[in-house]
This record gives C-alpha cells, structure tokens and sequence, in this order.
C-alpha cells in the first residue's frame, strides 16, 4: 500500500474520532454550566472546554473571553481553529477524498454525506436546542463512519492503519480530559471528593460516556481515584488508556506479521502496553497523575511519530 | 441554418433508431422525467463525481450537466466510425514515430516543417528515442461532430491526456439504474469492458524487461485536478495504485513508489499529468507535481509513460489541418473520417479571408483547450470580435478558423421540456502493443444552451449517455 494511502487512512480516522471527542466537550461542558454555581456551574468550564480541546493559543489569539458563545463557535465552525469540528470533517473528507479507492463507499458516504450536511448547520443561526442536535449528529457521522469501517472494509493494512488512527486520537483525547480536569477544575484548597467536585467528575464521565459503565464496574459513589482507574487502567472500557493501547498493540502486532518485519513501533506499543497492565491506580496517584498523564501524552504522541516514520513517509 | 437532427432528420421523419425511444418519451409525463433527472444529480452528488472549473472561486467542485435523453447510434454508423476512428489514430501514432525518428512526412513535404519544429509541444528530448513497443499515443479521445446522416467530421483529436471517459461509464451506470426499462426495449451494447481493455493496453507496452504481470499506477497531479474524480476512479476499477508525483521517487535511472513496505518497483506508468510537469529536471523546474528523474528512467527504458511525451504535437490545432494528408501518407488510404474545412491564419490569403468573415467563423487558438480561448463567429458581439481581430493581425500563426458547422443535435430535457440541442461525441480509442481497440460509442457532450454550440464542461455543457444500438 501507498504510504500516502496509509496516512490519509490513518489521518481520516483521526479527524473524525477528534470532531466527536469536541462535540463530547461541548455537550458534557453545557451540562456542567447549566448547574447553579454552588454545584460547581458557572466556573471557569468554558476555559477548561478550551484547555481540553488542546487549542489555547488559538483561542486567546481569536477571543479574549472564554464564554459558551465564544467557545461554541469557537471549537465548531471557527475558520481559525484547525481543529474545529468543521475543520475536523473538512480535514477527513479531503483527506478521504485523496485516497478515495482505498475506502469503501459506505464510507465515503458517511463522510461525504456529513460534508454536505455540515455546510447547512453552518448556514444557520442555532438556538440551544438546535445546537445540542448539532452535537449529536456529529457524534453520529463518527459512529456511522466508525460502523462502516467496520463491517466493510477489508482486514488488510488498510484497515489497520484506519484503526490505529483512532486509537492514538482516542488515547490522547481521554488523557487530556485527565489532565485538564485535574488542574483547572480543581480548586488548590478544595477536597477531593467534596460536593462541588461530584458534578465536576461526572462531567468527565460524560465526555467519554462512560458513567454507566462507572457505575456498573465499581458499584460506588463517583470518586476521582476510581473514575481514574477506568479511564485509565481498566481493559473493559473502550476509551480507558489500556483498551486504546491493547488494541494499538494488536493492529501493529497485525501489521508486523502481515508484512512479515516487527520494528520500533510495535516495541514502543509492548512497552507502553506492558507498563499500564503491570501498573496499579495507588501508585499512580502516588507518584502524581499530573506527571503520570503528562507523561502518556508525550510517549503516546511518540508513538505516533514512530508509526511515521515506520510505515507512512 | 437548419441542424441535423439525430432523431428527426431534417424534422419531419422518425429515424428508426429512436423509435422506441419516441414512443417512451412521449408516454412518460414530464413530472417523471424531471424526477428521474433530480434523482440521476443525486446519484452524482453521492459519488462525488465532480470536476472543479479554474477560476470559479464560488464552488470548487461542481457537477456536470446529465441528460437523461441517450443519444443513439445504430451498429451501421458506428462501424463506419470506428473504423475511421482506428485509421485516424493509426495515421497519428505513425505520424509521431515519423517526426521523432525518419521524418519522412517532412522530407516528403507533407506538413511544412516549421510546424513541427518550432512546436512547443515537439519534445527534443524524444528525437530518436525509441519508445516502448513503438507506441506513443496509447489513449486517444477523437472529437467527432455530425452534419448530416451519413457525414462525420473530426473536429478535433485528442492525443495527450484525453478525459471524460469516466462519464461515458458513470452515465451508463446511472441510466441502468434509472431506467432499467429501456434497457429491456434497446439492445445497448455495453461500455464497462473499458478499464479492462486500459488495462490490457498498458500492461501489453510494459518494457520488455519488466516482468509478466507489471506493475502500474495511475499519475495524478492531486486532489485539485479538474478531473481528479476520473484519476481516482479509473485506478479504482483498473485496480492499480492512484499515485502523486510525491509517491514516486527514481534511483538509478528505475522508478519506486513509496509504501508501507518499503520502495516498490513501477513499470508502466499511465500519466494524467502533463508533459510540461512532468520532470522538474527536464521540463518546468518550478514544477511540483512531477517527479524528478522521471525522463531519465523513461529514456533508459526502465518504464513506460503513456501517453508517450511529446504526443501534442500531433493534436495540435494547426497540424490537425494537415490531418487527411498525413493519414494518407501513412497509411495509403483515403481518409474515412473528414476533417472540418480549415483555414490556416498562418497562410497570408487564408488570414485575409478569416479576417473579413470573422462574424461568420469559429476562431480557434491553436493551443488552446476546453473552448477557452476561442471565438464563435455567430455569438460573438462586436467587441469580442474586434478583440480577436487584434489578436489575429498580432499572431496569425496562433490561430486557425472554420466555418461554423450545424453539429447534429438531439432531443434533450431542458426547463421548457424536450428541445433539440448541439452535441458531439468522443470516443476513446486504445493503442496497446498488440492493436487497436475502441469501445462502442463514448462521450456524448451537449451543449445545454438553446442554439449554443460549445459543449464545453466548463462552458456549461452536458452529457449524455451515449447507445450504439447492435441490432
């Protein structure tokens, strides 16, 4: 396969996974604003929207205040965001578009389709309760892209590339969650657990639906050493740190037999694989999440670099 | 000036060929009609088959015009065509072995050699290269026009990057689709064998020392290409990697392609890219879109291009003039294809006479392509027309005029209902080592405008799909 195709595949899959993690913020970030302030409402959310979104310097450039308006339509349409959720799309599509033959036509459909219905959303002005649909058609388009992939493409490297694109953004997205949520959200003086921080963890939950599953695999209140555990070290939970990596480790595994040499980037996914199976959450707060995270976000986007060099240049 | 027209004659018969269709056109209720048309625009918009006009800034990607009327021609006509059709590309690959090689055409004073040489598009870099197979213009797309029921001109041949072809498939596709019922009343012959016969066409001018099953990619300039959804389409059902200039690299005079798994070996090469673009060490050096060495590895022999480099000198609009003289030199027949009656603005007395009829001609700039850069007498008004006089007296030798032919025209669906319209066809003609092969009909264009006669895309002409009926 063409290096190119791999990169756009890998790329594609990259897009439209980070379009519906930003869809995810801004829902999860209006819920948590809705509340009166004493249950944590009316904070510095739409800052720490920004802050998780990865695009601060961009924000500050283009807005002073972090407001919902400005957020809003930062994060979803702004020309001067590339990571907008248009330009997220736009970015999938064009990238799709370039390698065309190497997807199936279920989905390009599924991207050429969100292509042309985005420019309608984007025409409008939208109320609260048209935004909110907007916000769940986008996280749609990832599902119904995400389903396509899955039920038609072939195994082959394609598909693996496709996946490992998803799994990297996927990672990185639930660590910046972690990281931001820890820093901006959480007053120096304030306890861990306090009232305050309930509707402030759950939000976290919600961004990457996963508060039933919470509930589900630990039968207890919400607390952040738990919710920790399962977006980080818990298999069972797709979008956990742990499940990305298992399943990076398992597409590269793939890659590497199919074309018959392993090399540095499925040593680098054992590795990092290795170390979240051997690892227990206690020590891990024990030795500060903040580094912990910090940590992934580079090694993770090391890997990425790896995978580059290895297949894609 | 009265139009041949391609179901009416001269209007007042039923030509038998569209019988059947005359009767269904006259039964269907137009609301069904402009429904099957809006929903054959949303099977396009689906599939992305788009192209992009230069200089549009509105819309970069837009969709080409379909009419649902097929234009229809019988097996008779189109045998008499196609065998026109393999003469005429015969006579032009022959040609540019000629003017690369012996130049017998030359020294037997055919074509005035000036023409030849002073041509932009004559490549030095070909002169006594020896392409592969002896092959040069292995796809051709020839523009033929209808005036009458048994004359065919050649309007124009297409020898370099010839495109549309994925039109003639994706129209037949939709009309399939849409009216699975006319299929079942008309014996159509198919055109889906074509990336089949591409395919074997290319793989047949390998270079000899390539292995037997070669491999091929598809040369795009990228994603901005107005016909970048033909590029992708055909590697697609020609199963062959779809690659930019940026995928391909030379070392030691052989051509790789950059993959997951390392360099892989290239052999043939089917190019959409063109020649000036192609080699930034040969040609334009500003050029991004090619491939540096390319020409080095073509001229050791180590990779075929098709088409060949330098092939537009032979589609050059002043050289088309010569055209029915060269088709007899090299081939010892009398052309069965006519050529449209040409004046020559290079030739003093022919320039004159372009000069005091300009209202009454079709001026074209012998570079030119896609109807840009190019005057119909007829429509054009008075400033238009002085402007290309101005340019006539400047450069004479850039330009060639004819008259304004009444192209053929046929039933298409427009807002007023089921009117006449200009049209004209281009069928796509395959050279390999092992022969000549031509799907039966092509690409009909039509211009969309009442009275209009550029059927040009990117002058608001359509398509149609295109029935060479074989019973």
């Amino acid at each position: 396969m063409l290096s190119r195709t791999a990169d756009s595949l890998y790329w594609v899959s990259r897009y439209v996974e980070r379009a519906e993690y930003l869809a995810r913020i801004l829902d999860a970030t209006s819920r948590l604003t809705n509340l009166p302030s004493a249950y944590g409402g009316a904070g510095p959310e739409w800052q720490s929207a920004v802050s998780t979104a990865g695009c601060e310097d961009e924000f500050a450039a283009a807005y002073g205040e972090a407001n919902e308006r400005n957020v809003c339509e930062f994060l979803t349409f702004h020309p001067d965001n590339p990571s907008s959720i248009r330009n997220c799309l736009a970015q999938a599509r064009s990238n799709a578009r370039a390698v065309r033959t190497a997807l199936t036509s279920e989905m390009w459909d599924a991207l050429n389709g969100a292509w042309l219905e985005l420019q309608r959303f984007e025409k409008k002005r939208m109320d609260r309760e048209e935004f909110a649909r907007f916000l769940d058609w986008v996280k749609n388009v990832s599902l119904v892209f995400d389903g396509s992939a899955y039920r038609t493409m072939l195994r082959d490297d394609g598909y693996w590339f496709s996946r490992l694109g998803v799994y990297i953004e996927r990672a990185d997205n639930t660590a910046r969650i972690l990281d931001v949520k820890y820093h901006v959200l959480l007053p120096a003086n304030e306890q861990v657990g306090g009232s305050l921080d309930y509707f402030q963890w759950t939000t976290v939950l919600r961004e990457v639906s996963a508060l039933t599953a919470y509930h589900w695999v630990y039968r207890e209140a919400v607390k952040p050493i738990l919710i920790a555990d399962l977006l980080i070290l818990n298999r069972r939970m797709p979008r956990s740190l742990a499940a990305c990596y298992e399943s990076i480790s398992r597409f590269l595994d793939a890659l590497g037999d199919a074309y018959g040499r392993q090399g540095p980037a499925q040593r680098h996914a054992r590795k990092t694989l290795a170390t979240l199976n051997n690892t227990r959450i206690e020590s891990i707060f024990q030795h500060g999440l903040h580094e912990f995270i910090e940590d992934f976000i580079v090694d993770n986007s090391g890997l990425s670099n790896t995978i580059f060099e290895q297949y894609l240049q | 000036m009265v139009a041949f027209d391609e179901m009416t004659g001269s209007g007042s018969e039923l030509r038998p060929a569209y019988d059947a269709l005359d009767r269904w056109l006259k039964e269907a209720p137009p609301e069904t009609l402009a429904l099957r048309r809006s929903q054959a625009e949303l099977f396009f918009r689906r599939i992305g088959i788009t192209f992009a006009v230069y200089g549009d800034e509105e819309s970069t990607e837009r969709l080409i015009p379909f009419d649902i009327i097929p234009r229809v021609l019988t097996k008779p006509e189109w045998t008499r065509l196609e065998k026109g059709l393999r003469q005429r590309v015969t006579a032009l690959n022959m040609f540019l072995a000629d003017v690369y090689g012996p130049k017998e055409c030359l020294k037997a004073g055919i074509i005035p050699p000036d023409l030849v040489y002073r041509n932009a598009c004559y490549q030095l870099e070909m002169v006594d290269f020896q392409v592969p197979h002896g092959v040069y213009c292995h796809i051709a797309g020839i523009d033929v026009v209808r005036v009458d029921a048994d004359t065919f001109y050649v309007l124009e041949d297409n020898a370099r990057t010839p495109s549309g072809v994925s039109y003639m498939m994706e129209n037949r596709e939709v009309m399939l689709r849409l009216f699975p019922e006319l299929f079942a009343t008309h014996r159509v012959a198919p055109v889906d064998n074509y990336p089949d016969q591409l395919l074997a066409t290319l793989r047949s001018v390998a270079p000899r020392s390539a292995p037997s099953d070669p491999t091929i990619c598809l040369l795009t300039p990228g994603q901005y290409n107005s016909a970048f959804y033909e590029h992708s389409f055909l590697a697609d059902k020609l199963g062959v990697e779809l690659v930019e200039g940026s995928d391909l690299l030379v070392r030691d005079d052989v051509v790789y392609m950059r993959t997951t798994q390392g360099p892989k070996r290239v052999d043939v090469i089917y190019r959409r890219i063109d020649d000036d673009f192609i080699d930034p060490l040969v040609f334009r050096s500003d050029s991004v879109l090619g491939v540096p060495g390319l020409i080095g590895a073509y001229k050791a022999g180590n990779v075929t291009l098709a088409n060949a480099v330098g092939t537009g000198v032979a589609d050059d609009k002043a050289v088309y003039s010569y055209m029915p003289e060269i088709v007899k030199f090299f081939t010892g027949e009398e052309p069965i294809l006519k050529n449209v009656p040409t004046w020559r603005c290079r030739e003093p007395q022919d320039n004159a006479y372009v000069l005091d009829n300009l209202e009454k001609l079709v001026v074209k700039e012998v570079n030119g392509s896609g109807g840009y850069g190019m005057l119909v007498g007829p429509h054009a008004d008075k400033a238009q027309i002085e402007s290309f006089r101005r340019k006539l007296k400047a450069s004479p030798e850039g330009f060639i005029a004819q008259p304004t032919l009444a192209l053929s025209t046929c039933p298409t669906f427009v807002a007023s209902g089921v009117a006449p319209r200009h049209v004209d066809l281009r069928p796509y003609v395959l050279s390999g080592a092992n022969g000549i092969s031509c799907v039966p009909g092509g690409l009909t264009r039509v211009a969309l405008k009442e009275g209009s006669l550029v059927v040009n895309s990117s002058q608001g002409g359509g398509t149609k799909d295109t029935w060479v009926l074989d019973a």
